[in-house]
């Protein structure tokens, strides 16, 4: 199959996308940005590409494997066998990592102690992995880094209560050896691994085994050809392919925009570390653009400071707000005083739910002040980026918009966060045929 | 102009050509800066006196006119960031308890001075006998010199400008501010120069600054071609550095400036583009019109941020804060005081939003620009408030791809390289969008 590949590499993410030769969105793929970029990209296309796999399994399954009613368990249940095994991967790689930690000279004193918590806490990690990938069950992070380590984390603390080594000496060595793994890769082939989850897959739902191996196989080892990558985002000089295959990322999400929702004219991304206000024509080609500098105050690190500093889940902190009662006002959206607000506001006896709701409607004051700069708002307008999945900032920013522009149409797609992606692999698209045309 | 087309055979040949171009004049430039700089060194020596004024509305002829030499602050403290130096005067002068948002030219002034008002070129400066303020349209310059004043205890020569708020100089602005070079600003430069006031010599001097100002804006109007053969902002800051210090009026200007225009307008038969750090610009893509001061600190990887992707500044407003004679002012022998009064009433920011409006649009249909670029400067409230306005006026009169930057002037730490090179970049692609979609 011919592909297109958009990635954009964002600060805190790193999405991917594949399009088919038609344009049409086949698969999708993200993954944290880490301390390397080119690994990342590396990570999320790969992801992308797995996706589409998947995709391609999912109706080979329909057409041909006969499971019958059991085919959604039976998916299910693949992929989150899939996972699990990705998963161990990376944790059988971070235990090698650790131990051999364990080597260094500054271990004397405690080595045995130290081998004996890490035997506990890998053991523990493991186990609670296998619940967390039980077919059906919602995991707190799609990221090994986010899932690994607040598992060791917990069960670092209980070991060190119990008498082990110190919390801080377990939570160090995790800490020196997340960031190797991290920029590590996969090493078996995306067919080893499908094998592995169908062995996870219960008895009953396995139909024909060799039949379905047979097409497991298949499937894995169809070839894709990646005819062009275009690549978007703050991190897009770091990509490591030629500049006229890198594209702003204004460009690209005031792109991706327009094929989402083509009426769109005013798109807001608010991202990691930079919030855009983005106008386009109804080509979604960009006309004007304001984007924060200097400060990156009520961008989405804000809510992540937020979210650590209640040590809840970043996803957590919007429905929370949800269930605010009174509208607490707060002014700041300084990052790094964000701690100290929420802190000062809690002795002043309001809710978390009320200061959290406040919170929201701070960064999106912020980026209504970037919308009025870029030339304000003009319907139909789309919100993008991370922070458009928190259902507090899309409510705060309903509110917020309407109060200034009046009544218009919000949208937000289900693969918000892939936009930008999307507008560089349709760049790639046009490339090709512009270059086709040429020729 | 004339436009011959003359090929060169090679890449080289055309760069060889454009490197002894630049030699001359940019050597000359030089050589009149480090000059200027030296003789303030030696003033003291010398036995001549000094007046500190500053570049927009600036009365270097009638200055000349006492034999006094004029020191101007803020080209100190923009020289001064281009040597990397104003990082710690900025550091001393907030120890000293100036605000972290007052204007930093102020900052890396007052910091200069602390640390013994050694020069930009490494030659002490002499202490002012006077502070002539001819330009009061910027606040933060009465401000400046009250600070100098107290620095220094020495006098305070005062001109009120009035604002052109209604986008014309009258007869009665005029008026005032001639009254007042006759009853105040001449009757002080006698008494701190000892000297009397010779309208002859300052007639010569006039029709001497209008030669060079003629020859200035053929330079600068010669970006309407294209390729342009200069970058009229980053280059163009080193073609008014005598005109707008200490050398309008003088025999060394008008040479200059006629050597300047003689080797733009060969370039421009030539078809070379304009002189970078790197040898000329070869492949022109985007022709902009710029709005607002440069920064300083990180001028070199500023400007490569534009000529690296073949953005060439064919027109800008900062240029003109020293005067704007593409618009037909001339400094006018035959009216020796009403046109130095028209002078510092009409230095660009002096002119109302409209008319700022007015002008950039003109210079984007004039010089067939792509796009127009605004670079909010935190520091300079003359000329970013408003800016915002002007874009989207700019935007929706000319069509024209608009696009929005923030540095400083002097402070290193608000220059943002990755988030400017980001904005920069977008705004080259969405220039280019528009332009395939046409």
């Amino acid at each position: 199959m011919e592909c297109l590949i958009g990635i954009d590499l964002g600060s805190t993410t790193t999405k991917a996308v594949v399009l088919d030769g038609e344009g049409r969105l086949v698969g999708r793929g993200i993954t944290n940005s880490r301390s390397n970029y080119d690994v990342a990209a590396k990570v999320a296309k790969s992801e992308a590409l797995i996706n589409v796999r998947f995709e391609m399994l999912k109706r080979a399954l329909r057409e041909e494997a006969r499971l019958g009613e059991t085919l959604a368990s039976f998916e299910a249940s693949l992929l989150a066998g899939y996972r699990l095994e990705c998963f161990l991967g990376s944790l059988r790689r971070l235990e090698a990592h650790c131990r051999r930690d364990l080597e260094n000279a500054r271990f004397e004193d405690d080595r045995p102690a130290m081998q004996e918590a890490l035997q506990r806490i890998f053991a523990g990690v493991e186990a609670s992995a296998r619940r967390v990938f039980e077919p059906g069950s919602v995991a707190r992070s799609d990221f090994f880094r986010d899932l690994a380590g607040s598992s060791y984390v917990e069960l670092a603390a209980q070991v060190a209560r119990a008498g082990g080594p110190s919390f801080d000496r377990l939570v160090g060595v995790y800490d020196r050896n997340i960031i190797p793994v991290e920029n590590e890769t996969e090493t078996r082939s995306f067919e080893e691994l499908l094998l592995e989850a169908f062995a996870h897959v219960p008895a009953p739902l396995r139909g024909d085994e060799r039949a379905i191996e047979r097409l497991l196989r298949e499937v894995s080892t169809r070839n894709f050809e990646v005819v062009r990558t275009v690549g978007t985002g703050y991190g897009r000089v770091r990509l490591p392919f030629p500049k006229d295959c890198i594209r702003s990322e204004i460009l690209c999400h005031g792109l991706g925009a327009h094929l989402m929702f083509p009426a769109t004219r005013t798109v807001l991304d608010i991202g990691g570390q930079d919030t855009k206000a983005i106008q386009i024509d109804d080509q979604g080609v960009v006309t004007s653009f304001q984007m924060n500098d200097r400060c990156a105050a009520g961008c989405g690190r804000y809510l992540g400071y937020i979210a650590d500093e209640m040590n809840i889940g970043l996803h957590e902190l919007g429905p929370m707000a949800m269930q605010a009662r009174r509208r607490v006002k707060i002014n700041s959206t300084c990052t790094v005083f964000a701690g100290a607000e929420f802190r000062d506001r809690l002795a002043a006896g309001q809710s978390r739910e009320d200061i959290v709701a406040g919170l929201h409607r701070a960064i999106i004051l912020r980026a209504m002040s970037l919308l009025a700069r870029s030339g304000g708002i003009a319907n139909e307008f789309t919100f993008t980026g991370g922070v458009a999945k928190n259902p507090a900032a899309v409510r705060a920013l309903r509110e917020v918009a309407e109060e200034n522009y009046g009544k218009l149409t919000l949208n937000i797609a289900p693969d918000s966060i892939y936009t930008g992606a999307i507008g560089a692999a349709t760049f790639a698209l046009r490339d090709v045929l512009a270059a086709a045309r040429q020729s | 102009m004339s436009t011959t087309f003359v090929n060169l055979s090679s890449a080289e040949e055309r760069r060889a050509a454009a490197n002894a171009i630049k030699d001359q004049s940019q050597e000359r430039q030089k050589e009149l800066i480090a000059g200027y700089f030296s003789s303030l060194a030696q003033a003291k020596a010398n036995g001549k006196k000094v007046i500190y004024t500053f570049v927009p509305g600036n009365l270097t002829e009638l200055i000349a006119n006492f034999d006094l030499l004029p020191v101007l602050p803020e080209i100190n403290a923009l020289q001064n960031g281009m040597r990397g130096r104003t990082g710690d005067f900025i550091h001393l002068a907030e120890k000293g308890g100036h605000s972290e948002d007052v204007c930093t030219y102020v900052k890396a002034d007052i910091g200069m001075l602390r640390s013994g008002n050694v020069g930009p070129t490494g030659e002490p400066l002499p202490k002012p006998d006077a502070l002539l303020l001819s330009y009061t349209g910027c606040f933060t310059f009465l401000k400046w010199f009250e600070l100098l004043r107290a620095e220094y205890d020495c006098p305070v020569i005062m001109l009120h400008t009035p604002y052109q708020g209604s986008g014309q100089i009258t007869p009665a602005m005029r008026e005032y501010v001639v009254k007042q070079l006759r009853e105040v600003v001449i009757p002080k430069l006698e008494e701190i120069s000892g000297k009397r006031y010779d309208e002859e010599k300052l007639k010569a001097a006039l029709a001497r600054s209008a030669r060079a100002e003629e020859d200035l804006v053929g330079v600068l109007e010669s970006a309407k071609c294209k390729p342009s053969p200069i970058d009229a902002y980053f280059g163009g800051v080193y073609y008014i550095g005598p005109i707008f210090t200490a050398f309008r009026g003088t025999q060394e200007a008008v040479d200059y400036y006629q050597l300047l225009r003689r080797e733009v307008e060969e370039r421009a038969a030539k078809k070379l583009g304009p002189v970078t750090p790197e040898g000329a610009l070869e492949h022109e893509r985007y022709r902009l019109v710029v709005e607002g001061p440069p920064n300083w600190t990180s001028f070199r990887e500023f400007w490569k941020m534009f000529y690296g992707e073949g953005a060439v500044v064919v027109a800008s407003s900062y240029t003109k804060v020293g005067g704007l004679y593409d618009r037909g002012f001339r400094h006018d022998a035959s009216r020796p005081l009403e046109s130095l009064a028209d002078y510092c009433m009409g230095c660009y920011t002096n002119l109302s939003l409209p008319d700022r409006i007015d002008l950039l649009a003109r210079y984007i249909e004039d010089y067939e620009a792509d796009g127009f670029l605004i670079n909010s400067v935190k520091s300079c409230n003359s000329f970013s408030s408003g800016q915002l306005l002007i874009l989207r006026e700019l935007e929706r009169r000319t069509g024209r791809a608009g696009g929005f930057i923030e540095s400083d002037l002097v402070d290193p730490r608000y220059f943002s390289a990755a988030n400017i090179k980001n904005r920069l970049e977008s705004y080259f692609q969405m220039i280019e969008a528009k332009r395939q979609r046409v």
